[in-house]
């Protein structure tokens, strides 16, 4: 880990409030953090814990409800309604996000190569020869261990989950932003592919060098991949540092219910208790 | 988006609803190429001509070659025709008053009938009981009868053209037939004349024409409108959203109907053409489609595809076009086809309470049942002048209605039976 650390994207009291008087529901309580360029952080907690709210605020595509989020130590300013795009265009050239659900983050109406092509135009490729475009295309692909060939033309739903969720990556590999937000990247994705998507993952977070923010409800998986740990319970961290202090050493009795559910494969399953 | 196709031409519904409304365009594009009679020229001097072929007499009369044909049972035919049981039975309730013993009077025997009739029969006789109407009716009655028993030919006389005395040029004997393809006029009315004495069928074929018109005007400014109103309130969503639903909401609770009524009042007969009235009809009934197109696009614009398509810097219009747009194509599809339907209603609703497009160009199905219900076609019995209207606009609506139900339980299997 480098000495100098610099924060990429923080937080101060951030809130996001859902409804207003019974019905209000607060997703996402006064939360603060730094996460600091080029760390992978996995924010943990089980589901209606506030975790993808709080990536949506992060990626700007749902608003704040109170406190602000700098990124690159400026406070982040996405201008306000339909007339300022450009301010929300300019910060996702540096944030991205893969989604949970590879089936529904596709537009079953477009062809693939209109995802990958879309991103290419984003970095500014939009008036490239066809021939460099295609090599593009081929490339990102090849990286993720898929053939360009046998995809162009072809539509989303023809795909596999896995094949969707790597195609994702590859989206990642050509828009190549400072911060990738993986939210549960792996969950809907049968056991056998979910290894080799976190490892091009990895891989390609190596090779950009940029900052992974790792949303899961896996615990086990966030110790695996990730430099610090956020536990995440009723929209505040309960505790938070280095994966080995987190998990190895847990302060709150959250966490260490969380890490006692990770199954274990030679246990027996005990089902009196459930 | 050719799989789709085929699914939908494997719904049954669809298909039913399809090959109505396929049948009833073409009889509507096809019949004025064969029969291509004004919709509204004017051809009975008269009210309401019953269905049926109408030979001409003069041209029969004055056929080239006349076939004696002696057929057993013409003269009964003859004298059925004009002399039925009701009659028989009315002579013979008159005779009775009249004081004939009722033993006596066998109305089947058309001879003694006619017999004791034209012995007692006095139009200025005072039979008590009887009413106005009776007595004329029995005088109408008894001239009808003169000749029945006749076997005698009839003279065919031409005025002299000095004199003006009449001059037999030839004779019509009982016997004699002509051939109907050797008549000159010969005129089928499949669906007899209404209140204008207009051939109802090629009216009809017109009418449909037009109302269908009128509806696919009308359905689609009403999608357009409607779509374009949810796709920008459910998108945008915020101020742009409340204000929209403010002008939807108010359309709402006032009765779409009224509202009809009152516009198409005060556009005044003169200028309400059909394109007028599909035109206030469409910007009237927009609203279930705003109403409905909206939820549909606030469901969608928090789904993932379209989170990607922000995150790879797409503007609104791009997304609403390419994101959300193709999610509720099926839906769009369904909500016009229900407003064209409802638009043909409308139209007719409205053509029925004498506001409808004005009358002088081309009918309508409302405008025909407008006429025939001025005209009392219904109290009169004249079932031709309305009945086909009817059915021709419940056609419309039931295929599209059926196409529609096939349609959303295609799109919507929780329907699917």
């Amino acid at each position: 880990m480098p000495d100098e650390k610099k924060p990429c994207l923080s937080a101060t009291g951030l809130t996001k409030v859902f409804g207003f008087g019974r019905q209000k529901t607060v997703a996402v309580d006064h939360v603060d953090f730094d996460f600091y360029e080029g760390e992978i952080i996995s924010i943990v907690g089980e589901s209606g814990s506030g975790k993808t709210t709080l990536a949506k605020m992060l990626l700007g595509l749902i608003s704040t409800s109170e406190g602000e989020i700098y990124f690159q130590g400026k406070k982040r300013d996405l201008g306000k309604g339909i007339w300022d795009q450009w301010k929300k265009r300019e910060y996702w050239k540096n944030i991205q996000a893969i989604f949970q659900d590879p089936y529904s983050s596709y537009n079953m109406f477009n062809k693939i190569d209109a995802v990958l092509l879309d991103c290419i135009r984003m970095r500014g490729g939009g008036k490239l020869p066809q021939a460099k475009k295609i090599a593009m295309m081929t490339e990102a692909c090849s990286f993720v261990n898929l053939k360009y060939e046998e995809l162009t033309n072809k539509y989303p739903f023809e795909l596999s989950g896995g094949q969707m969720q790597r195609l994702m990556i590859a989206r990642i590999f050509l828009l190549k932003p400072k911060i990738l937000l993986a939210d549960e990247p792996t969950s809907m994705i049968d056991a056998s592919s979910r290894a080799t998507i976190l490892d091009m993952l990895l891989k390609l977070r190596k090779e950009t060098g940029m900052t992974l923010i790792f949303i899961t409800h896996d615990i086990g998986l966030a110790y695996y991949v990730s430099d610090s740990v956020y536990i995440m319970e009723h929209g505040k961290f309960v505790e938070h540092g280095t994966a080995d202090e987190v998990i190895l050493h847990p302060k709150e009795a959250y966490t260490q219910r969380l890490i006692n559910d990770v199954p274990k494969i030679h246990e027996e399953w005990d089902l009196s208790t459930v | 988006m050719k799989n789709t196709l085929r699914q939908v031409f494997q719904s049954g519904k669809f298909l039913v609803g399809f090959c109505i409304f396929v049948a009833l365009l073409l009889i509507v594009f096809l019949y004025p190429i064969f029969i291509p009679d004004p919709p509204l020229a004017i051809l009975g001097q008269g009210t309401f001509f019953p269905p049926g072929i109408y030979v001409s007499t003069f041209d029969s009369i004055n056929s080239q070659t006349i076939y004696t044909l002696n057929l057993p049972d013409a003269a009964a035919r003859r004298i059925d025709t004009r002399l039925n049981d009701q009659q028989r039975q009315d002579i013979k309730d008159w005779l009775v008053l009249d004081g004939i013993p009722a033993d006596q009077i066998d109305i089947t025997n058309t001879a003694q009938l006619l017999d004791l009739w034209g012995k007692n029969y006095d139009p200025n006789k005072d039979i008590p009981g009887l009413t106005n109407a009776k007595r004329n009716y029995y005088q109408r009655l008894s001239v009808s009868l003169q000749g029945l028993l006749l076997t005698a030919g009839q003279i065919i006389a031409l005025p002299n053209a000095t004199t003006g005395a009449l001059e037999q040029t030839g004779a019509v004997n009982q016997s004699d037939y002509v051939n109907i393809g050797q008549v000159a006029n010969v005129r089928v009315l499949p669906l007899g004349t209404d209140n204008f004495g207009r051939d109802v069928l090629t009216e009809l074929v017109r009418a449909a024409g037009v109302s269908l018109e009128i509806g696919f005007v009308a359905g689609i400014i009403a999608t357009l409108i409607g779509l374009s109103l949810g796709l920008l309130g459910g998108y945008v969503g915020g101020f742009l959203d409340d204000i929209i639903m403010f002008i939807t909401n108010l359309f709402l609770v006032i009765p779409a109907f009224v509202l009809l009524i009152l516009i198409s009042f005060s556009i005044g007969q003169e200028s309400r053409g059909a394109f007028t009235i599909a035109v206030v009809i469409g910007f009237t009934s927009w609203v279930w489609t705003a109403r409905a197109v909206r939820s549909q696009v606030i469901s969608l614009r928090n789904r993932d595809h379209v989170n990607l398509s922000k995150l790879s810097g797409h503007s609104i219009t791009h997304i609403i076009v390419s994101d959300i747009l193709p999610y509720i194509a099926s839906y769009v599809v369904m909500a016009l086809i229900l407003q064209i339907s409802s638009g043909i209603l409308a139209e007719a609703g409205l053509s029925i309470l004498g506001l409808g497009p004005r009358t002088t160009e081309m009918p309508t199905l409302g405008l025909m049942m407008n006429w025939a219900m001025i005209y009392q076609a219904q109290i009169l019995g004249k079932w031709w002048a309305y009945f086909p209207v009817l059915l021709t606009i419940a056609l419309i609506t039931f295929s599209m209605n059926l196409m529609n139900t096939g349609l959303d339980q295609l799109f919507n299997p929780a329907l699917r039976d």
